[in-house]
């Protein structure tokens, strides 16, 4: 069940962060297009979730987890709970993040969990849509004019630290039995797929350390807990009430 | 002058900002275009037209496409806030549309002569309007709900039989809008089907939302036919078709029953089935309020304003960059 | 904002296999990979699509309204062009 609240955890807060977008985008266009990628991760969100309450075996719905849980028993990792409220920096989270959640879907096709397999045979068709749309942005940004340069640059420097802790080590057993995909064995693939969009985009692969993950033991950013208020407030208001 | 998405008229002291408009291909004389108009049914874009006609429908469409684009702000301010993740779903797809048809719109206005670009610069400079309901703010969640039922089903009302209209891209882009639009109201409804089914408070937050949007929903439609001088100019021309009386009429008529089945209460005690008429009766709108609304004194005018411009200000650098990076890339291919 | 305005596409959609591209829209963009990217995501939100293309509207050549006439009222009294202009005699199948 952690291991699918990870996944779960990771789209619903990237949803929740696309959503702001809608209404603030830099052309209309854009706004259609970024909510067709936050109602992608809604869905993959809604699909894992219902997955883990029904392994969890308890009767807890999608609802029950997404509301009712504090930021201590979310699993998401670093990179999508911080505000992106820069284009730049949204594609370039989106980058990132669509290229881990490719190679993490390809690789679940054949998870001996059936549910997840049958959600990432849906899901790896919009997130290879998602990395296109990362893909084709950064390249615009990046070879654009000097200022969007810079700011594509700023906006890659400021997401790299959080890259690492999307390859934290998945518990074994679950590797084992071929449930889960091992996150370091994507590694190679996800790197390489960013560094070439990255020499696409006249940019510079950032040379910094990585920060101290945590986010999968549910150890998180100060942000996260303002997104939690924010999106869990209404429902909490109301306990027991249907919607 | 015709009513689409609300208020597309002026305050009594006040006339709304017109339009720089090109000339025309040709200024045909309204005479004779009334008479292609019986002959042809509908006008395509480079047909002769008469200026006043381009100038009218350049307003009308720029306006309807303002008012989905400003549209999305009272609705989106509620997406981090869905009480359910199905409902953040619906919400999602629902202010996605409005972009969408905020883009069909200004692709009608487009084939009129005109680029998007000088509409949004008009909008943002306040020469152009939107409608004066998203100058209202969506306090409560149940208010989405409102919005879905009655300001929606107040525009499809108007809307619908714009998908007739003469001019042929517009009326297009209206059937496009129309169906896209039928699931919009429909959620609205559910939404307060599903709280005035609830507990006692979500029960109070469905009443007080439709206390609150009903008279600016009916306002909607614009002034009293008496009052609406132009009107007849654009019956005529066949861009509007029913008069402001008639579209609230009916309106009126479809929600009376939709809010009995609602179990929620109108707030207009005079709201009562005529037989003679064949048609329920209503209290008086006091359009006092509305002009203020429409002079910029809404509660929420400058907030949706500032929230637009920023956005397009901050987008600046996105856009010169795509810019750029086409121009380049031409020039690469076009030297290869 | 100095932008200048982005070139407008004309948006032509394939709402299933074995049917024509049919006119969806127009739409702008800085380049025709966008271009092709906004239109899937603003005309083809329910399943509308199969394929996609976009033209720049600034590329297309259209016959012009005066011409009307001359363009297309020769063609009104070629009545032998279609089938029912012929009589068959009662009996006679597949013709």
């Amino acid at each position: 069940m952690e291991y699918v609240l990870g996944l779960a955890d990771d789209a619903l807060v990237t949803a929740q962060r696309m959503g702001w977008w809608i209404s603030r985008a830099p052309e209309l266009e854009e706004d259609v297009a970024l909510a067709n990628i936050g109602l992608d991760q809604l869905g993959q969100a809604r699909s894992l979730l219902q997955h883990a309450g029904a392994l969890e075996g308890d009767g807890r719905t999608e609802d029950d987890l997404a509301y009712w849980r504090d930021d201590r028993d979310f699993r998401c990792v670093h990179l999508v709970e911080r505000p992106q409220t820069d284009f730049g920096v949204a594609m370039a989270r989106l980058l990132i993040l669509s290229a881990y959640q490719n190679e993490l879907y390809a690789a679940l096709l054949g998870s001996t969990d059936g549910v997840l397999s049958g959600v990432a045979g849906k899901a790896v068709k919009e997130v290879a849509y998602h990395l296109d749309h990362a893909h084709h942005w950064v390249v615009r940004l990046g070879d654009g004019t000097p200022e969007s340069h810079a700011r594509m640059q700023a906006a890659l420097d400021a997401e790299w630290p959080f890259v690492e802790e999307l390859f934290t080590p998945a518990d074994p057993a679950l590797v084992a039995s071929g449930v889960a995909a091992d996150p370091t064995a994507l590694r190679g693939a996800v790197l390489d797929r960013i560094a070439k969009v990255v020499a696409e985009a006249t940019l510079t692969l950032p040379e910094v350390a990585p920060r101290l993950g945590g986010g999968r033991e549910g150890r998180h950013t100060e942000q996260l807990g303002y997104l939690l208020a924010e999106m869990q407030h209404l429902a909490r208001s109301h306990p027991g009430a249907r919607w | 002058m015709a009513q689409v998405y609300g208020n597309d008229f002026g305050t009594p002291d006040q006339q709304p900002g017109r339009p720089q408009m090109p000339p025309g291909p040709a200024d045909l004389d309204p005479e004779t275009f009334v008479e292609l108009l019986a002959d042809e049914d509908r006008v395509e874009p480079r047909d002769d037209m008469p200026a006043a006609y381009r100038k009218t429908l350049v307003r009308q469409i720029a306006q309807h496409a303002h008012s989905e684009i400003i549209g999305m702000q009272p609705e989106g301010n509620w997406i981090s806030r869905a009480p359910s993740l199905k409902r953040k779903a619906i919400l999602m797809a629902k202010v996605q549309d409005e972009a969408g048809h905020g883009l069909y719109l200004y692709s009608a206005a487009e084939t009129l002569g005109v680029d998007r670009a000088d509409l949004i610069d008009q909008l943002h400079s306040g020469r152009q309007k939107y409608s004066s309901i998203f100058n209202y703010p969506t306090l409560t969640w149940a208010d989405v709900g409102a919005i879905g039922w009655l300001v929606d089903g107040a525009a499809i009302t108007n809307q619908v039989p714009l998908c007739r209209c003469s001019y042929g891209p517009y009326s297009r882009a209206m059937v496009r809008v129309c169906k896209e639009e039928s699931f919009h109201q429909r959620q609205g409804f559910e939404i307060l089907w599903t709280l005035s089914h609830g507990s006692p408070a979500q029960r109070a937050m469905a009443q007080d939302a439709v206390d609150r949007y009903w008279w600016p929903s009916l306002m909607m439609f614009g002034p009293p036919d008496d009052d609406s001088p132009n009107s007849a100019q654009s019956m005529a021309w066949g861009i509007k078709r029913f008069s402001n009386d008639d579209l609230r009429q009916r309106f009126v008529d479809m929600t009376v029953p939709q809010s009995e089945a609602l179990g929620l209460t109108l707030p207009d005690p005079e709201i009562r089935w005529n037989d003679e008429r064949g048609h329920y009766d209503f209290g008086t709108i006091d359009f006092t309020e509305l002009f203020e609304v429409v002079k910029g004194n809404g509660p929420c005018n400058a907030e949706r304003m500032a929230h637009k411009v920023k956005a397009h200000e901050d987008g600046a650098w996105v856009r010169e960059a795509a810019a750029a990076y086409a121009a380049k890339h031409a020039v690469a291919e076009g030297a290869a | 904002m100095s932008t200048p305005p982005s070139p407008l596409w004309e948006v032509f959609i394939r709402a299933r296999r074995g049917l024509n591209h049919v006119h969806a829209g127009s739409l702008h963009a800085a380049d025709a990979e966008t271009a092709l990217r906004n239109a899937r995501d603003v005309f083809t939100r329910r399943n509308e699509g199969v394929s996609i293309w976009v033209v720049p509207s600034s590329e297309i050549t259209a016959s012009s309204p005066d011409e009307r006439d001359a363009f297309f009222d020769p063609a009104g009294d070629k009545v032998y062009r279609h089938p029912t202009f012929y009589d068959v005699p009662e009996g006679v199948e597949h013709l």
